[in-house]
Formats: structure tokens, C-alpha cells, sequence
């Protein structure tokens, strides 16, 4: 892990590699969070690709996940989270992004991580974020005709009434 | 050789009343006993002479009866053919999850399904008439396990295995679908996963069915009384009429 000065560090490289000052609107990085060891870059969601592409030219190559977070009731309400690995360093580090309650969509990094196509499409499938760019957007868990996102937190918990012989006919409803 | 050559020969237990007349067999027949017995069956059920011997025994009425009773086996057609089926299913070799695991124990040496007659998992539908919905049926998954059962032969049974695809268990929620929701199960077998007997049981419970009822009744009790697929009579069709055949 980079420690909390490292992230320090890089946050304000990214943000000079982008012409804006600390925290000037329009900068990359909005935030940045040390916790419990982990480094994490919370990003404006128009920049991921270029924030990721530095990172990379940093030594951050792998891709090693791609995430999906439903805030709901909160807004921004989803987050999507890349997680990045330097295999040279063993080091990690967490890019962060939230994203508007209707509509969310953000830019895929499919074309430079084709790791994250199957990714991605797990987390339109799951939470209904739409990927811009992606080659391939979609359903990749459920059936391709389903309705809705289930791990969206005002899904419906959904399930099935159990059938028992005691409740046979009135779950099913009475034989014709 | 005449039925109770054997007595002769002073095998007879001391302890047995001595029946000098009586033309019963002790229950303990070898082979080669029993086919002399029966030889000497056949003898009687023919008539009492055959090639010109009388046979060594005289029945009487009641000792006939009773002979007859204890040697011929009568049943109707359906049962002798009911009980041939349920002593050799051909399951499905079609695993769903963790459930799969035990149900590959049950066919393996130390649970050895081999005894019941259910060792002999086939590997396409078409060959099996019996499936065994071991794990969790997704909703996804539903469609095609659902094509696998219409493709098995009749008469076909199913075993719903564990309480994933019975009442769905623990994932009970968006992505899971009870069994009983897509097609007619037969068996249920409790437990998570349920341990090789358990399984065995249900095995054997199907088995008891099948003899009793070789429709199992799901048919009356999903409503799919009709279904059967059956190869219409050679006389269906009007004489001279061509069948149709799809383009």
C-alpha cells in the first residue's frame, strides 16, 4: 500500500497533470481517503480513464477488479470502484467514483483493461450503471430478458413462497 | 430325481417332525434342489404321469393347493413391469452444485447405489428416465434443466435434491427458483446438502412409489393430465394419407 503521504503525493500529481489546482473545480481527484492501510483516490467520473492511464505510468498496471456500490438513500448514489495493482511493488490502490442516482453512466476502460469487460457488464447487470464505449454492454449474470437490477438496494428482495403440502393451493392457486 | 430325494439321503434336521407324506421342501434349497423341486412341479401342475412314471408323490387336494400357492408366483402385467423399473433407474448424469458432490458419493464404493440398481447415470437425456436436481436452480438455468426433462423418455421420474431447488434454502431471493415451479418433481429430499443416505432414501422412496403407482401421480397433481408423450397408433392416420412432415 502506498501510505497516507504517498497517496498525498500522487493526488496532487494527478491533479497538476490536469492544469487545476488543490481542489479546484474540474480536478480529477475530489477526495482522497486513508483507511485502515488502504489508499483510496475518489475521482471525478469524466476523468477515470485518465486518472487510470497515469496511475498505470506510475507502475499501478494491473486491473486487478472493478466494483459496483449502490449508496441508495444517499446521492451520488452509485460508486464504482476500480482496484489497481503494482505487481512490481506489491502495492495497491483504490480509485473511487460516484455517480448520479438517474442515469448513471461513465465511461468504460474496456478498450486499455479488456479485464474489465466482463466486469462492467456485472455491474450494469447488477446495478444498471451503463458503461460508455463499451463493446459489449450486456446482461452477463441473469437471464437476458429480466427486469431490473437486483443488487440495486430498493430491488425487491424478491424470493419464492416455499411450496408445502399445507399451502400447496393457495400458493399456487386453486386447480381449475 | 422325485421331490424329497433329498430327505432320503438323511440331511433332514432330527429335530423336524417327521413328515413322511408331506411333499414340502425345507426353505433352504440350493439350486440344485430347487430346480429338481421344480422339475418335480412341473411334473404335478402336467398331470400326474409323464413319460409313463407315476410321480413318487401323491397330493391331495389340500396338499396341491398349497404347493401350487407356494411355488407359482402370480402378478398383474403392470406390476411386474413396475417393479422392473424401479429396480433400475438410469438417472441423469446432471449435477447443479454442492448437492452434486453427494450425489456422486451415493454411486461411489462407500455408499454404492450399485445395490439398488440406480448406478448406471447416463449422459444424455434421452438414455435416463430419472434426473436429479442436485443444487440451486437458477432462474437462468431453469429453462434449460426444464428442456432436459422434456427430453427424457417417459416414463421419467425427477428427485429434488437439497433444499436449494426444493424451497430454495438460503438464497432464497432475485436469482434462485423452487423446482416445483418449472416442473413435476416426484421426491423431495430435505437438507443442505442432504448427507448420501438421505439421498439414498429418497432413491428408495421413489422406488416404493414407482412400485405402487408407476405414474407417481404428478401428473393429477401439476394439472398435466394429457401430457404423456405417447407415438400415436399405427391406425391413426386415414389410409392412404401421407404424414405430414415439416419442410
Amino acid at each position: 500500500m502506498p501510505d497516507a503521504s504517498e497517496l498525498e503525493l500522487i493526488a496532487r500529481e494527478l491533479r497538476a497533470a490536469e492544469g487545476g489546482g488543490e481542489a479546484a473545480s474540474g480536478s480529477p481527484v475530489l477526495d482522497t481517503v486513508f483507511f485502515r492501510g488502504r489508499a483510496t483516490l475518489i475521482v471525478e467520473p469524466d476523468h477515470i480513464g485518465t486518472v487510470l492511464r497515469r496511475l498505470r505510468a506510475r507502475g499501478y498496471a494491473f486491473l486487478a477488479s472493478v466494483h459496483g456500490v449502490d449508496y441508495y438513500p444517499h446521492e451520488p448514489r452509485f460508486g464504482v470502484l476500480y482496484e489497481l495493482l503494482d505487481m512490481e511493488r506489491v502495492e495497491r490502490i483504490t480509485v473511487k467514483l460516484r455517480l448520479a442516482g438517474a442515469g448513471p453512466q461513465v465511461d468504460s476502460v474496456t478498450d486499455e483493461w479488456p479485464t474489465a469487460n466482463h466486469q462492467e457488464r456485472e455491474i450494469f447487470d447488477m446495478f444498471g450503471v451503463r458503461f460508455g464505449g463499451h463493446p459489449d454492454l450486456r446482461r452477463i449474470l441473469m437471464p437476458e430478458d429480466y427486469e431490473g437490477h437486483p443488487l440495486r438496494r430498493d430491488f425487491p428482495l424478491g424470493g419464492e413462497p416455499v411450496l408445502f403440502t399445507y399451502n400447496e393451493d393457495e400458493t399456487l392457486g386453486s386447480p381449475a | 430325481m422325485e421331490v424329497g430325494g433329498e430327505r432320503a439321503r438323511g440331511r433332514e434336521p432330527a429335530s423336524s417332525p417327521p413328515a413322511a407324506t408331506s411333499p414340502r421342501e425345507p426353505h433352504t434349497l440350493r439350486g440344485g434342489r430347487l430346480r429338481i423341486s421344480e422339475h418335480g412341479a412341473s411334473q404335478l401342475l402336467r398331470g400326474s404321469e409323464l413319460r409313463g412314471r407315476t410321480p413318487a408323490v401323491q397330493y391331495d387336494e389340500d396338499d396341491l393347493e398349497r404347493h401350487v400357492r407356494e411355488r407359482v408366483l402370480t402378478t398383474t402385467l403392470d406390476r411386474a413391469v413396475a417393479w422392473a423399473r424401479s429396480n433400475s433407474f438410469f438417472p441423469a448424469t446432471f449435477g447443479l452444485a454442492c448437492c452434486a458432490i453427494e450425489m456422486i458419493t451415493t454411486v461411489a464404493s462407500r455408499m454404492d447405489i450399485a445395490r439398488f440398481g440406480f448406478e448406471a447415470f447416463r449422459a444424455s437425456p434421452r438414455q435416463a428416465d430419472l434426473i436429479i436436481l442436485s443444487g440451486r436452480v437458477s432462474i437462468k438455468m431453469a429453462p434449460i434443466i426444464r428442456r432436459l426433462y422434456d427430453q427424457m423418455l417417459e416414463p421419467k421420474w425427477a428427485i429434488s435434491m437439497g433444499a436449494c431447488c426444493s424451497s430454495m434454502g438460503v438464497f432464497n431471493n432475485y436469482a434462485l427458483v423452487p423446482a416445483d415451479k418449472f416442473m413435476p418433481i416426484d421426491v423431495h429430499v430435505p437438507g443442505c446438502p442432504p448427507r448420501p443416505e438421505a439421498l439414498m432414501h429418497g432413491v428408495l422412496k421413489l422406488r416404493k412409489m414407482v412400485q405402487d403407482d408407476p405414474e407417481a401421480g404428478w401428473r393429477e397433481r401439476y394439472g398435466a393430465v394429457g401430457t404423456e408423450e405417447l407415438l400415436p397408433p399405427p391406425h391413426a392416420a386415414p389410409a392412404g394419407s401421407v404424414p405430414p412432415r415439416g419442410n
